[in-house]
């Protein structure tokens, strides 16, 4: 394996600056991986045919003198939820097989501006309903840690081809937890900033009020990073938010030099940790908990009395959105047509479409969203969800009076096995009751690895949300727990996965 | 298409009362679109004035035209409502091929204007003040065409084409709350209603307020109820009612035919109806019910809008004077009659023969092209008016009469030229040579020949009976082709004839 796959992108970026590796080297490392791994691991529904060519003009660019942002010349591997007008996006979904967009998503043209290499586009489940990525059209992607376990979802590809080494960033979605429950499952980091923090154009949405894009990386660092190129203002976007951010790879670098943790006052949710999370877990996340404690942190029990009814408000939010959002799938100006025998009216090739298009979970949650929205179940359903939301943000309000920081476990369990919750549909929203809250208040959240489940050697992430737009409170505390943990190990958490490539 | 059975209208009143409403959707006329920067055209090729967002294509994201606020607000303030601190979008969810992202952005429960009302003129100078419910943004929808079968609607059709260069135009809708006590002024009172909306809309500048190509759009709600009754009837809501006089027909129609049915023991189904232009008919569209579910909710994609109150008080000064009292300035400065007034105001033709005056013509002269030729020429062909011919045009035609350059009856024919797209007046005098003859010897070779050819006419001059110089005019005017001055030739026969 080239040693150039293993190293993070910020240590990529110093041997690119120095001269000491150029962009195609790099590029080329990772498309070897990809071709050597990802018939096993399945992390990509497409891979870039442009992606030395454009490493190549980075280099050049390098050579010219040409002022580059750290990250330029990196490869990126991009969530298929995002538009791109080099490669197909296809949101994980039929009905969009094939289909080129004519405009890149903003965070595309972000990176791309910023030198990042495109490599391919990552599996996802389906317009990013599920939390195992088998709920993709095109198959499951395997968890790199365990090949017959899921990776979690709905940005399984991307957290998969991190993990796997096929790329060093990949930008993820994350409307329930698609970026922090698959990072939590392969032992990577993954962030959902702040509702408005980063640009929704040209992420396909699902549910516009919970949708927020964000980095997927190895490293706290890479992910600020990677953080720091996507985020800001965008006018394309009306939910944007016009503030200044700081930089977050200058807060992660603050929080790995130490004494970030000093005086840090850490909320620990009650309600995020008792029954229904598995020992191992509990276990890896107690021990964390100790040792933030140990190295200056206070922490405070907290209660956030309505994140039980979390779920439940969004599986009524989420499908009443998606069900309108998704109705723009209709065959009459992009993607799959189906005609039923004989032709038809516009209706009844709509509806065949549809039919043949949408897989069995994007079909539930589209008449649950539907019903929810109608005339005379508006207030019960959709209006109440909406009431439980404004509590939601109370709970988080009264808890961030008094802590700086919340932590959990990210998600309850390991990674499960692939089909074990497939026909459990309620099983598997459950697996996402951890980091849920956060989207329905636009809090931004982290997930950090924090070690291996002692029972089943999988990986375990320590979630930590802070108040809206404090994202780099999250990267100060986030990099000094993974700076401690480091220092424990001796070693990253990935270093333990099982080699792949072997079959 | 069965034939519907008319009551007759005094009978119609005697027996019920009319209930009025309308929805009324202007367009507006921004430089881009209600939530793309797509240009806001009309007559372009089809989906050439289109964005990702117009074509509802996947990750695109509305983004909301802030002069299209501006100018629904002024809309808003100038229907006497009130302006809401906070407005929301809301998303309309229904399927249908011309709307690109099968959902209209709309507003629904917090629209931006609330709670007005406006003054009406009718023809007997009469003032019926409308309520206004409210009037909210929203965006429009695309075009069909549906190509194959006789009809040009959807059913028979062969297939339909989409043009989405209307997809995003912005609107407002104007609702009205139930109008009652209209009753035999209802048709007319419909007409005075929506050419007041378009007045105030022309006045604002925020709309080119076409009602031929759908700037201005009129959904006629019309129901009856028996005299003595407090119950509201069940409502029919009239569609493509799209010129000012096929409002009037359109309501005057509904009545008719909603009688009948309900005299005989009936009922109205509630129901959208289509208004046929040619046929001065009224069909039946699809069922509506109040229960009709759009599944409204919140646009998640869009903040609510909050003008200041900074903007709405700028806005509220910036608004024209009000269409009684700009009625009123006109008539005194253009010194009509009441007769006459009523005339053009009723033509719904104010905003027509103010540009022509302003385009230079006298008053005198730009009420009778409007009201007479033009009215004329329109009506035959079943059109607006202000759709055959631009107020500057008119001006130019009332110029060339002026100066001599054309008689009545040359300008008639220049204006066929006009409307028929053979350029400006100057261009149809040009080419089609219709300039009256000024050369006064070309005048007296043609009058010499026609005096030659009827000597005994000659005579009767001589003798004093200049009144048998008509016949020597008439054949004057023929060999002339009718491009003389009738007068200049009369005096050139006596002055030939030796009597001047």
């Amino acid at each position: 394996m080239s040693e150039l796959i293993r190293k993070s992108a910020s240590e990529l970026s110093e041997l690119l600056s120095s001269g000491e590796v150029s962009s195609v080297e790099v590029t080329r490392a990772h498309l070897d991986r990809i071709e050597a791994v990802d018939g096993e691991v399945a992390a990509f529904l497409h891979v870039s045919s442009d992606a030395l060519d454009n490493a190549r003009s980075i280099d050049e660019r390098r050579a010219a003198g040409d002022a580059l942002g750290p990250l330029a010349g990196i490869p990126l591997a991009v969530k298929d939820v995002l538009v791109t007008t080099d490669m197909p996006s296809t949101s994980g979904s039929r009905i969009l097989e094939g289909y080129m967009s004519p405009f890149d998503a903003t965070v595309v043209a972000k990176s791309r501006a910023a030198g990042l290499v495109p490599i391919g586009k990552t599996n996802m489940d389906e317009f990013a309903m599920g939390s195992s990525t088998e709920h993709s059209a095109y198959g499951p992607t395997h968890n790199p840690w365990d090949l017959d376990r899921i990776p979690g979802g709905s940005g399984g590809g991307s957290a998969a081809a991190v993990a796997a080494f096929e790329a060093p960033l990949a930008l993820g979605s994350d409307t329930g937890g698609s970026i922090r429950q698959p990072a939590h499952v392969t032992g990577t980091v993954g962030v959902k900033p702040t509702y408005g923090g980063v640009s929704r154009y040209g992420a396909i949405a699902l549910a516009s009020s919970l949708d927020q894009v964000g980095p997927v990386t190895r490293t706290v660092l890479d992910a600020g990073l990677l953080h720091d190129v996507i985020g800001g203002h965008d006018p394309l976007d009306s939910t944007s938010l016009r503030d200044e951010w700081p930089s977050m790879a200058a807060a992660a670098r603050e929080g790995a030099a130490g004494g970030a943790l000093t005086g840090l006052r850490v909320g620990v949710v009650s309600q995020l940790s008792g029954d229904g999370f598995q020992a191992g877990v509990r276990r890896r996340y107690e021990e964390a908990l100790a040792l933030l404690e140990r190295n200056g942190a206070e922490l405070v029990e907290v209660s956030a009395p309505h994140f039980e009814y979390a779920i439940a408000a969004y599986y009524l939010i989420l499908p009443a959105e998606a069900s309108s959002n998704l109705a723009k799938f209709d065959s009459v100006r992009f993607g799959m047509r189906v005609s039923p025998p004989g032709g038809g009216t516009v209706e009844q090739v709509m509806s065949a479409t549809r039919e043949a298009g949408f897989g069995p979970e994007v079909k539930r949650r589209i008449i649950l969203g539907t019903y929810a929205l109608s005339a005379g179940y508006y207030d019960a359903y959709y209006g109440s969800a909406q009431k439980v939301r404004t509590l939601i943000q109370r709970d988080f309000e009264q808890a961030f009076a008094s802590v700086d920081v919340l932590v959990s476990p990210s998600a309850p369990t390991t990674a499960f096995r692939l089909g074990e919750k497939l026909d459990d549909p309620l099983a598997m929203y459950l697996n996402d009751i951890a980091t849920i809250p956060a989207n329905l208040a636009g809090v931004p959240a982290m997930s950090v690895p924090i070690g291996l489940a002692p029972e089943d050697g999988l990986p375990v992430g320590l979630q930590i949300m802070a108040p809206v737009r404090e994202d780099a409170r999250l990267y100060r505390a986030g990099a000094a727990l993974e700076a401690l943990l480091l220092e424990q190990w001796g070693h990253g958490l990935l270093a333990e996965a099982p080699e792949l490539g072997g079959k | 298409m069965a034939k519907d059975r008319l009551m007759d209208f005094d009978k119609a009143l005697e027996l019920f009362e009319p209930v009025l409403g309308f929805e009324v959707h202007v367009e507006l006329n921004t430089k881009t679109k209600m939530f793309s920067a797509a240009p806001n055209g009309f007559g372009d090729a089809p989906n050439t004035n289109v964005s990702p967002v117009c074509l509802g294509l996947p990750g695109s994201l509305p983004v909301v035209n802030e002069q299209a606020v501006r100018y629904s607000i002024s809309l808003g303030l100038a229907l006497g409502c009130s302006i809401a601190p906070t407005s929301r979008f809301a998303r309309k969810n229904y399927f249908y091929p011309d709307l690109a992202k099968n959902y209209q952005i709309s507003q629904f429960d917090e629209p931006i204007a609330f709670e007005g009302q406006v003054d009406v003129e009718l023809a007997d100078g009469s003032i019926r003040t409308i309520p206004i419910e409210r009037a909210h943004m929203e965006e429009d929808a695309g075009k069909l065409t549906h190509v194959g079968g006789s009809t040009g609607r959807i059913q028979g059709a062969e297939y339909s084409l989409v043009d989405y260069n209307r997809a995003g135009v912005p609107l407002v809708e104007i609702v009205t709350k139930p109008i009652f006590g209209a009753e035999h002024d209802a048709p007319e009172l419909a007409k005075a209603y929506v050419s007041t909306i378009r007045d105030i809309v022309i006045a604002l500048g925020i709309s080119d307020a076409r009602m031929e190509r759908g700037n201005l759009r009129c959904d006629a709600n019309v129901s009856l109820r028996p005299r003595g009754q407090e119950k509201l009837g069940t409502r029919t809501e009239t569609k493509n009612v799209n010129s000012l006089r096929s409002v009037e027909r359109a309501v005057r129609y509904e009545i008719q035919r909603q009688a009948v049915i309900l005299s005989e023991g009936g009922s109205i189904t509630q129901e959208t109806r289509h208004w046929h232009e040619d046929t001065g008919s009224t069909s039946a569209g699809r069922p509506k019910s109040d229960a009709d579910d759009y599944r409204y909710f919140p646009e998640p994609d869009l903040l609510p809008v909050v003008p200041s109150a900074e903007l709405i008080e700028e806005l509220r000064a910036a608004l024209p004077e009000a269409p009684a009292i700009r009625r009123r300035r006109l008539k005194e400065s253009w010194g009509y009659t009441d007769l006459e007034f009523q005339d053009v105001a009723n033509g719904g033709l104010l905003v027509e023969v103010e540009q022509t005056i302003a385009a230079g013509a006298t008053p005198a002269a730009a009420r009778k092209w409007w009201t007479g030729e033009i009215s004329r020429l329109a009506n035959a062909a079943g059109v607006e008016a202000v759709s055959l011919i631009s107020p500057e045009n008119v001006a130019a035609l009332a110029r060339l009469v002026d100066d001599g350059t054309l008689t009545d009856k040359l300008a008639r024919q220049v204006l066929e030229g006009v409307i028929a797209g053979e350029g400006t007046p100057e261009e149809v005098v040009e080419g089609r040579g219709l300039a009256v003859v000024s050369d006064d010897g070309a005048l007296i070779a043609a009058i010499d020949d026609a005096l030659a050819a009827q000597p005994d006419v000659l005579a009767k001059i001589q003798d004093g009976k200049v009144q048998a110089a008509g016949a020597v005019i008439g054949a004057v005017m023929k060999a002339m082709r009718g491009q003389a001055d009738a007068a200049r030739v009369r005096e050139l026969i006596l002055e030939r004839a030796g009597q001047a």
